[in-house]
């Protein structure tokens, strides 16, 4: 690790102030994939702005029909809530099997979602539930925040205080892990809301997108069956040493056909 | 049996320290002046190095030295060396290029050690290296096992044409070819035994400390094998005469073989810390420990079983390239030949057996024993072609292994690939095994598993090991450069408690239990009053270290000699004292009685009297402390059968290691908790391999598993409880009946799981790690 100036202010203006300050700054949530990236020298920064402190970023709230969680939450604290688990089974399930405890213990929503790695679990469920985005300065639609890998809709220095995730009539999240580091080689987050079927994917592409496709087959028929003859695109497909890119297509499928199940 | 002697189910003593975080490993050791080292690695496999600018790095903050193999040539520090000569099929001895601890003028693999930058800090050290300016000239690179040899591919060393290190033929390849021909049937399989890295917990460290006043090195270092370490490093790479080096194994995290080696890090940081005459500590990190350490296994082979009408094993054949990496490691040549095919015989009365082992060189890091070394590799080969062969005959896959059996009353048996097996009864051990997996009931669960949707299968592996490493004379008929005796040295002290001194090295088998309930045993001391000192050659008398399943069976039977000889002056010391004829003296459980009589004398105080001699017998030497050193006779040789059973999605290919049973015969149990233990890991270790572990480079010799986010360990939600059973036979050549147990799971396990998955989907072979896209094409195939 480089040597580089550490800071923990305690409220979002603070921070906002000193990433614009700083020369090549870098906000730190959880750190996950930050503080390795660091340790193996990949990633110098002049500055690190820890948002640790800033008690405006923590939290869980369920509001009638919306569950917001502030960006700073750990991926524990969104497992165990009752609240979350009442309203998004789906979501305190999928945060419950993020990585492992340690990483679950310091990871946070707002660090997954603003890193995207293209096999990260949460962008899955917040394109698919039609979450919404808030950072300090706008909101942004879920569905538009993901914009390619390790790329968001994020502006330089722009902070995400919280999601909002508007509660679903069923959703559930199938995830085939990588078995070595666990992270999403396949995830599919199907939930059935008022307005019909909606669809995400992770792992299997460049970046987590709305699978328009799978919502259609579903559109009048939302079980199993529907997707019998569903194909993923092949070409698509993101291939490495732990699958190719058929055999991702292929799973695709069967992450699909089972989380429409999970969903009855 | 005393209630802590053998057989007693003891818990580990040194869980103690450990769960209070009291371990003391090299990495706790932190000494007063003390310098950092880091090692500037290839990025490329292999180029030439055109020059090295270290001025920059010199000159930058806090470092104390740059040091390059130009720097360790001149002071006259030797290559690290091979220790076993293996002589290929043109009479010569294996090609064995010249294995620099820092590189001279080439790289050979990715991690290949290319400078040492000594600093005040670690992270001084690093911003130095990366001011180290190497010209490089990258070279193609040969990554591939297979085709290493094959024309057109680049010539790694000048010494070896084609990239081959030795061809080695062993058996009568005539007959075998005349048994061939007349066969009823000849079943065949190729297969690969998948790399691994072998990841022992603790990477590896090293602090080198020089006394200027005394000239002596200590080198703190994670080893397997102290004493192994000091020979080496004194005879072969002149890093000081044998006296004048000193080399501690304290804690150490963990080895399944890749500390056994004498790599360039602890050659360096002993070399270094002379050179700057300051103390120098390294301590690698993960990343290192995938690039540097030695690997395991890495063999492409093809097998071929010749088989009469009955199934009958008639004749077999094995062709096998196996991969040793860029280098020679230290035992790497005796790995893949006299460790693998002199097992290649298994638990049948095969009568002809040939082989050819071509052993080749690639741009890749060194490969060398590893957990089971050679044996799994054998086993993995000759199970999967049983099963094979089960298949190509319709027979069940225990009928055809009882077919073939060594039937228990042909022991001692001379296999026809050197080794003599001594003891064994192949056949309890399957019985009792198909007995506790209800193999009766198999087919009504894998109807029920069918229900679900899920296709289930079940698979034997029944192995033998070649363990209790190993009688020196054929050690050294084989090419071996060392004798691979064990010793120890059981000392009482004058108030009667002992300290019990051993070659071995314990690094996670509970030794320092094991060895206390011998003693306990044999001497009658209370448990709690018997230390076992290991791992310093400034305190230990010698040793061979800890490897091959050899340190009770080697190593134990030496403390048991020492104890034999203390029992012995004991007797002389005690007749004096009760004024009674020597031959009167018997001793049990800890007392010298005079026969028929009530007079009774403690060991305790037999010991206190030979420190404090005022009334002793004449001619009789005081003190109360005696070494022994253990030759075996004969390997020890442990079998058993592991049955296996998985569930397939045929979905996803995800295999679900279901039921999984192991029966071994490990001879006498002294520590049944510790043995079990040693099973259940090396079961993890075999479940490891056959589904998850799969050491990869790319075609240009890049290390594409490089971490633990690409190479996957098992980890306990992939093994299922372990039924475990144990089948003994007393083993005539070892004084305390006893075989080894520490291997035996990761040379049993890799088969039995493939063969179930085989089963389930009805393929004739899956390749392992049978990761679930294998298994997934692998049923797409089948269907």
């Amino acid at each position: 690790m480089y040597s580089f100036s550490y800071h923990r202010p305690a409220s979002v203006a603070e921070a906002a102030d000193l990433i614009a300050n700083a020369a090549d700054g870098k906000l730190v949530a959880g750190g996950q994939t930050l503080l390795p990236t660091m340790k193996h020298r990949l990633a110098s920064p002049s500055d690190v702005i820890d948002l640790g402190a800033i008690a405006e970023l923590g939290g869980i709230v369920v509001n009638g029909n919306i569950v917001t969680i502030g960006a700073m939450t750990p991926h524990a604290e969104v497992a165990a809530s009752g609240e979350v688990q009442e309203a998004i089974p789906a979501l305190a399930a999928l945060a419950g099997n993020i990585g492992d405890p340690a990483v679950r213990n310091r990871g946070t929503i707002g660090g997954s979602i603003a890193n995207n790695d293209p096999a990260a679990d949460y962008p899955a469920a917040v394109i698919a539930l039609g979450a919404t985005v808030r950072t300090n300065r706008r909101e942004i639609a879920g569905e538009d925040f993901f914009t390619g890998m390790f790329e968001t809709a994020l502006e330089e220095d722009e902070i995400i205080v919280a999601v909002d995730f508007p509660r679903p009539e069923a959703a559930a999240y199938m995830k085939f892990e990588n078995p070595a580091s666990r992270y999403a080689i396949v995830g599919v987050f199907i939930a059935r809301t008022a307005v019909g079927a909606r669809a995400a994917i992770t792992g299997a592409t460049d970046c987590a997108h709305r699978a328009h496709q799978l919502e259609e087959a579903l559109a009048n028929d939302f079980s199993p069956a529907a997707l019998d003859d569903f194909q993923a695109p092949v070409d698509r497909m993101n291939a490495d040493i732990h699958a190719s890119a058929e055999y991702r297509a292929h799973l695709v499928r069967v992450m699909a056909q089972r989380a429409v199940a999970a969903c009855a | 049996m005393r209630e802590q002697g053998i057989g007693a189910s003891v818990r580990r003593k040194e869980d103690q320290r450990f769960l209070l975080g009291k371990g003391r490993y090299t990495g706790d050791i932190n000494v007063a002046g003390q310098t950092h080292a880091y090692f500037l690695r290839s990025p490329h496999a292999h180029a030439v190095i055109e020059g090295i600018d270290t001025s920059a790095a010199t000159a930058a903050p806090g470092v104390v030295a740059v040091l390059t193999g130009d720097d360790l040539a001149a002071d006259g520090i030797g290559p690290l060396i091979c220790g076993v000569t293996v002589t290929s099929d043109d009479g010569e001895p294996h090609r064995a290029p010249a294995h620099p601890a820092l590189a001279q003028g080439k790289v050979n693999y990715v991690g290949d050690h290319v400078a040492v930058v000594i600093a005040e800090t670690l992270t001084q050290a690093q911003d130095a290296a990366e001011l180290v300016d190497v010209k490089y000239r990258p070279l193609p690179a040969v990554s591939s096992t297979g085709e290493a040899a094959s024309e057109g591919q680049q010539q790694i060393h000048d010494v070896a044409p084609d990239n081959v290190c030795f061809n080695w033929p062993f058996g009568d390849k005539a007959a075998n070819d005349e048994a061939f021909a007349s066969a009823h049937r000849i079943s065949s399989i190729e297969l690969t035994n998948n790399r691994m890295v072998t990841n022992p917990m603790e990477p590896r460290a090293a602090l080198g400390e020089y006394n200027s006043g005394t000239e002596e090195i200590t080198l703190h270092m994670t080893t397997q094998n102290p004493h192994v370490h000091r020979l080496v490093l004194a005879a072969f790479n002149q890093l000081a005469p044998e006296h004048k080096l000193r080399v501690v194994g304290p804690d150490v995290g963990g080895g399944f073989g890749a500390k056994i080696f004498v790599y360039a890090e602890e050659l360096v940081v002993g070399w270094a810390c002379r050179k700057v005459n300051r103390p120098v500590k390294w301590t690698g990190d993960r990343s290192e420990a995938f690039m540097a350490d030695a690997h395991g296994r890495d063999h492409v082979s093809r097998a071929e079983m010749a088989l009469d009408e009955n199934g009958r094993f008639l004749a077999m054949r094995v062709q096998t390239t196996a991969n040793l990496g860029a280098y020679l490691s230290t035992f790497s040549t005796m790995v893949p030949s006299y460790l693998y095919a002199f097992l290649l015989a298994g638990q049948y009365a095969t009568p002809l057996i040939y082989s050819e082992v071509k052993a080749v060189f690639t741009n890749t890091a060194p490969v060398d024993a590893s957990r089971g070394a050679g044996r799994p590799e054998a086993t993995y080969l000759l199970e999967r072609l049983v099963d094979v062969c089960a298949a190509d005959m319709d027979l069940d896959p225990a009928e055809i292994r009882r077919r073939n059996f060594i039937p228990k009353d042909a022991f001692p048996y001379q296999t026809p690939v050197v080794q003599c097996y001594d003891s064994g009864d192949y056949e309890a051990a399957l019985d009792q095994a198909m007995e506790l997996a209800d193999y009766a009931g198999f087919a009504a669960r894998a109807e029920e598993a069918r229900s679900r949707g899920k296709l289930r299968g079940i698979g034997f592996s029944s192995y033998v090991e070649a363990c209790g490493i190993a009688p020196s004379a054929a050690v050294g008929q084989l090419g071996g450069g060392v004798g691979l005796w064990e010793s120890a040295q059981v000392r009482f002290n004058p108030t009667g408690n002992v300290q019990v001194f051993t070659g071995t090295h314990s690094h996670g088998q509970g030794h320092e239990t094991t060895f206390a309930q011998l003693v306990c045993d044999q001497l009658g001391v209370p448990f709690e009053n018997i230390e076992v000192i290991h791992g310093d050659t400034a305190r230990t008398q010698f040793g061979m270290g800890t490897y091959g399943s050899r340190s009770l069976a080697v190593g134990g039977v030496a403390i048991a000699k020492a104890c034999d000889k203390l029992i012995a002056k004991g007797r002389k010391i005690a007749a004096h004292a009760m004024e009674a004829a020597e031959g009167d003296i018997e001793f049990a459980d800890g007392n010298y009685t005079v026969a028929g009589t009530d007079k009774s004398m403690n060991i305790a105080e037999v010991a206190f009297t030979a420190y404090v001699p005022h009334n002793y017998p004449e001619g009789v030497e005081p003190g109360f402390d005696e070494n022994a050193f253990f030759d075996p006779m004969n390997f020890s040789f442990p079998a058993g059968t592991h049955i296996c059973e998985v569930e397939v999605d045929p979905d996803t290919g995800v295999v679900e290691i279901a039921d999984y049973t192991a029966v071994d015969d490990f001879g006498k149990l002294v520590n049944p908790m510790i043995v079990e233990g040693q099973v259940h890991g090396g079961i993890v270790h075999g479940i490891g391999q056959a589904l998850l572990e799969g050491c990869r480079y790319d075609s240009d010799g890049q290390l594409v598993t490089a971490s633990f986010m690409d190479y996957a360990m098992p980890r306990a939600d992939n093994a299922p409880d372990f039924r475990v059973g144990y089948a003994p036979t007393d083993p005539p050549h070892n004084p305390l009946g006893v075989k080894g147990c520490g291997e035996a799971g990761a040379i049993g396990a890799p088969p039995a799981v493939i063969n179930a998955i085989a089963n389930a989907i009805g393929a004739r072979h899956v390749e392992m790690p049978a990761t679930p896209e294998t298994v997934w094409r692998a049923c797409q195939s089948a269907a």
